[in-house]
């Protein structure tokens, strides 16, 4: 692979209280590349996902050893701030979760928090992140109206704005189309197509279909282990192990 | 058989009858407690006129003068600075409680709340007397450069405050947690600190609730009889500051149950008072209660 | 540092303190409890009944106060038990559930668990006198019932609410009416909540001063009759405080201490109850 690596994990273990979420993870992630997660409920997949911009330190009981290497940089240093890393990714969640405001305010919240202030700066950034994730024909004229009376699908859409607005360079999906209609799955797919130009995509998905649909790059999980990485071409259609083998048969799930 | 089970069908219809009738008697109560009450207190009402009698500061019973103005205001008084009090702390507190402590300490602090709770007002007084009051009369008092007995609203505000506390933490605690985790994550992942998900996340979400739980602990203040009563002074007087006695309704109430069949209409007087009590906090329960229901179902 | 982080510790430091604060204010009112009634506890105090000459400084005891407000407190109770279970029972069992009725119904109950003591106290006292009852101690238990009545049935509710739902559609499903359900499986299922409720309420009786004022009165006997006037902890409290002589004060202190005690008694046991009866009960 000649791709640059943009997040390395080294020897990553995650315990919550005895149990050990993640056993001694070790994989890179390409630069502007889409990867997918994928393996069976319970696998470790979102655990994986959160613990790249930590929000798993939130999580009362759960205890980290190694290394998440981002442009170089040990994200789980404790002497890294971790506002700082979060900026540097855009995270969807399974459901849209809009914040209590309106649909301005959502895009511009990130912004705001992190110190910009002038009026015009901020219009410009709400239009250029609506845009981005195809939002903006439906909302440009109901910016101000509560962000909770849009669709699900469109709610799904203001909260990729919302991550792009506070110009990260990596976008984190937690199975961002579950709770979605169809047609709204494939908008949020079409977008995270035209993003990856400029962006490095990670999603989590129990989708197979959409894993061979999205994904340039494979990481498969099982009980919290990394079975098998790689180029979706070569995990799909050539599995160097069994097990993964029969996750794509679809034996196991 | 049959005699058998339908014997047992009779049994049920019957309990079913008479649970139903308990249930209407037990409901009924406060509709009866507001007619029992105003049957009472119509001899006053029809001798003397409402705005007088609210707005009137001139309370000589025995002379036929009853003006309630200096005990609302001493009611109001007192509610006020315990609500000055107790409501920063409980916020901080709560939030503390709910966004930044161990879960270890957060199920420790909930018993000892409620055992603050469970505490009789006579024991808050006695608390008041022998903490509050000297408190008041050797070294707050003095540090304004003024004398003060030490019996005052400030002492009532303070007893009263810490009397509230369990019941507004209690509620706001609740509304907190009922926040989703996920509402909290959108944001950090944006990269906010934990205090601007509170300002700007949280709180928002939680606003209405959060004074819900405010209006219930005011009307729990606006109640409390026996602790204010011992540490308030009781001078019917309308009070300049709060380092002056006062006499707030209920503790007008209380102390004047030996006296009131004596002296004609003295009795429809304090039942006007308990009505309007009741009345008042009625009114504060129920706005508080309506907001508290609509939020559990908005807020998911 | 970055501003908002300064903001952050700001807030997180007043937050410690806030909370700090109320914790330490209950301690500071147990130790003040303990620090000034210790001293004046005697044996006497609680075995004794007032002598001659005792609110002068002379000897005797509160045991007229402290089984007062036990009988008081226990006969209020027993008949709230009486009002709030069936009441609790039905609005789970037979009313249609989560109906609008029974949301109201529920919704009324608690506003009158916001109605304070002293109006129930004025209530009790006004059907005191449509009865031509004087102040006794039945007047005393009606109007604590009253008072306790209404959290009782709403702490009962809570509980039995949580009764799974295909439990008592298994019982339904074995014939069983609904009275039976009721009594065999809902109540043995939902015992320890039932009985924290009836403590708590009982704890909240023996502690109240306010609706006792104006219907019990107060007396130095020993209460033999539902019909005569019995002494209560928290009046005898007030009582004792009131008198100027540093003997008579000292027992108010002791006296606010023993009613500390019991009260925290009947709590920690409320508590220690649920956790310990829970076992019997199905998840």
């Amino acid at each position: 692979m000649e791709d640059r690596t943009h997040i390395r994990v080294q020897n990553l273990n995650v315990f919550y209280r005895q149990q050990q979420i993640l056993k001694d993870i070790t994989l890179n992630i390409p630069d502007r590349k889409i990867t997918a997660i994928i393996g069976p409920s319970g696998c470790g997949k979102t655990t994986l996902l959160k613990s790249f911009n930590r929000l798993v330190d939130s999580i009362e009981g759960v205890r980290i050893s190694g290394q998440v290497l981002v442009d170089d940089e040990n994200i789980l240093d404790p002497r890294n701030e971790v506002t700082h890393i979060r900026k540097k990714m855009g995270l969807l969640l399974q459901k849209p979760y809009p914040l209590p405001m309106s649909i301005y305010d959502n895009v511009a919240y990130g912004p705001r928090i992190h110190g910009i202030k002038e009026k015009k700066r901020l219009d410009e950034m709400v239009e250029r992140y609506l845009k981005k994730a195809s939002l903006w024909p439906e909302v440009r004229e109901r910016l101000r109206q509560p962000a909770s009376m849009l669709s699900v699908g469109q709610q799904q859409r203001l909260c990729l704005a919302r991550g792009l607005a506070v110009e990260p360079e990596i976008i984190l999906g937690d199975e961002p189309t579950s709770a979605l209609d169809p047609q709204s799955s494939q908008r949020i797919e079409q977008t995270f197509f035209e993003l990856k130009q400029d962006y490095t995509i990670v999603i989590v998905t129990h989708i197979l279909r959409q894993a061979r649909r999205m994904a340039d790059y494979v990481i498969f999980l099982y009980l919290g282990e990394l079975i098998e990485q790689g180029p979706a071409a070569e995990i799909f259609e050539n599995p160097r192990q069994e097990l993964t083998r029969e996750y794509i048969k679809g034996l196991i799930s | 058989m049959a005699n058998l089970l339908s014997r047992r069908r009779i049994k049920d219809i019957l309990a079913s009858k008479a649970m139903l009738l308990l249930t209407v008697t037990a409901v009924s109560i406060i509709f009866v407690m507001v007619v029992g009450l105003y049957l009472r207190s119509r001899p006053i009402l029809a001798s003397h006129s409402l705005t007088q009698l609210l707005f009137s500061s001139r309370w000589r019973p025995s002379q036929d003068e009853f003006g309630f103005l200096a005990f609302i205001l001493g009611t109001l008084w007192v509610t006020g600075v315990a609500v000055l009090i107790a409501v920063p702390l409980c916020l901080l507190s709560a939030i503390y409680l709910s966004e930044y402590a161990h879960s270890r300490i957060r199920e420790w602090s909930k018993p000892l709340i409620d055992i603050l709770a469970g505490i009789p007002s006579v024991v808050y007084g006695v608390w008041g007397i022998l903490v509050i009051v000297p408190l008041i009369k050797d070294y707050i008092a003095p540090f304004f450069g003024t004398f003060s007995t030490g019996y005052s609203i400030l002492a009532g505000g303070i007893v009263l405050a810490v009397m509230i506390f369990p019941v507004i933490i209690h509620v706001a605690l609740e509304i907190l947690r009922a926040v989703p985790l996920e509402v909290r994550e959108a944001s950090w992942a944006l990269g906010a600190t934990r205090w601007q998900t509170i300002k700007h996340v949280v709180m928002r979400k939680a606003m209405p609730g959060v004074a819900a739980a405010i209006v219930l602990g005011i009307s729990r203040a606006f109640g409390e009889t026996m602790a204010v009563l011992m540490v308030v002074g009781n001078v019917p007087r309308i009070p300049g500051s709060v380092l002056d006695p006062a006499y707030p309704l209920p503790a007008l109430i209380a102390n004047n149950y030996g006296e009131m069949l004596s002296i004609p209409l003295y009795d429809s007087a304090l039942m006007l008072a308990s009505l309007v009590l009741l009345l008042v906090i009625v009114i504060f329960n129920v706005l508080s209660r309506v907001i508290l229901v609509r939020v559990k179902r908005s807020i998911r | 540092m970055e501003r908002r982080n300064v903001e952050e510790k700001i807030f997180k430091g007043l937050m410690r303190v806030s909370t700090l604060l109320i914790l330490f204010s209950l301690l500071l009112i147990l130790l003040t409890m303990a620090v000034k009634g210790l001293p004046f506890l005697s044996l006497a105090m609680i075995t004794q009944t007032p002598q001659g000459g005792y609110y002068l400084g002379k000897g005797g005891g509160i045991l007229n106060a402290i089984l007062g407000s036990l009988y008081l407190a226990g006969g209020a109770t027993f008949l709230a038990i009486l009002f709030s279970l069936p009441v609790a029972l039905y609005v789970n069992l037979y009313a249609r559930p989560d109906s609008r009725s029974v949301s109201l119904c529920r919704f009324i109950l608690d506003v009158l668990c916001g109605v304070p003591s002293i109006v129930y106290g004025a209530f009790g006292f006004t059907i005191m006198v449509f009865f031509g009852l004087r102040a006794s101690l039945l007047g005393g238990i009606l109007a604590i019932a009253l008072l306790i009545l209404p959290m009782m049935i709403r702490s009962m509710d809570e509980v039995i609410r949580l009764v799974p739902r295909e439990l008592l559609e298994s019982s339904y499903a074995l014939g069983a009416t609904r009275l039976e359900t009721a009594v065999k499986i809902v109540v043995r299922q939902s015992l320890p909540g039932i009985l924290t409720a009836v403590l708590i309420a009982l704890g909240r009786g023996i502690g109240d001063a306010a609706a006792v004022i104006f219907t019990t009165g107060f007396t130095d006997a020993i209460p033999t009759s539902l019909l005569r006037p019995a002494a209560t902890l928290p009046l005898a409290i007030f009582f004792q405080l009131s008198v100027p002589i540093r003997e008579v004060q000292g027992r108010a202190y002791a006296s606010a201490l023993i009613l500390t005690i019991l009260v925290l008694v009947i709590s920690l046991a409320a508590r220690l109850l649920s956790k310990k009866l829970t076992r019997h009960v199905v998840k």
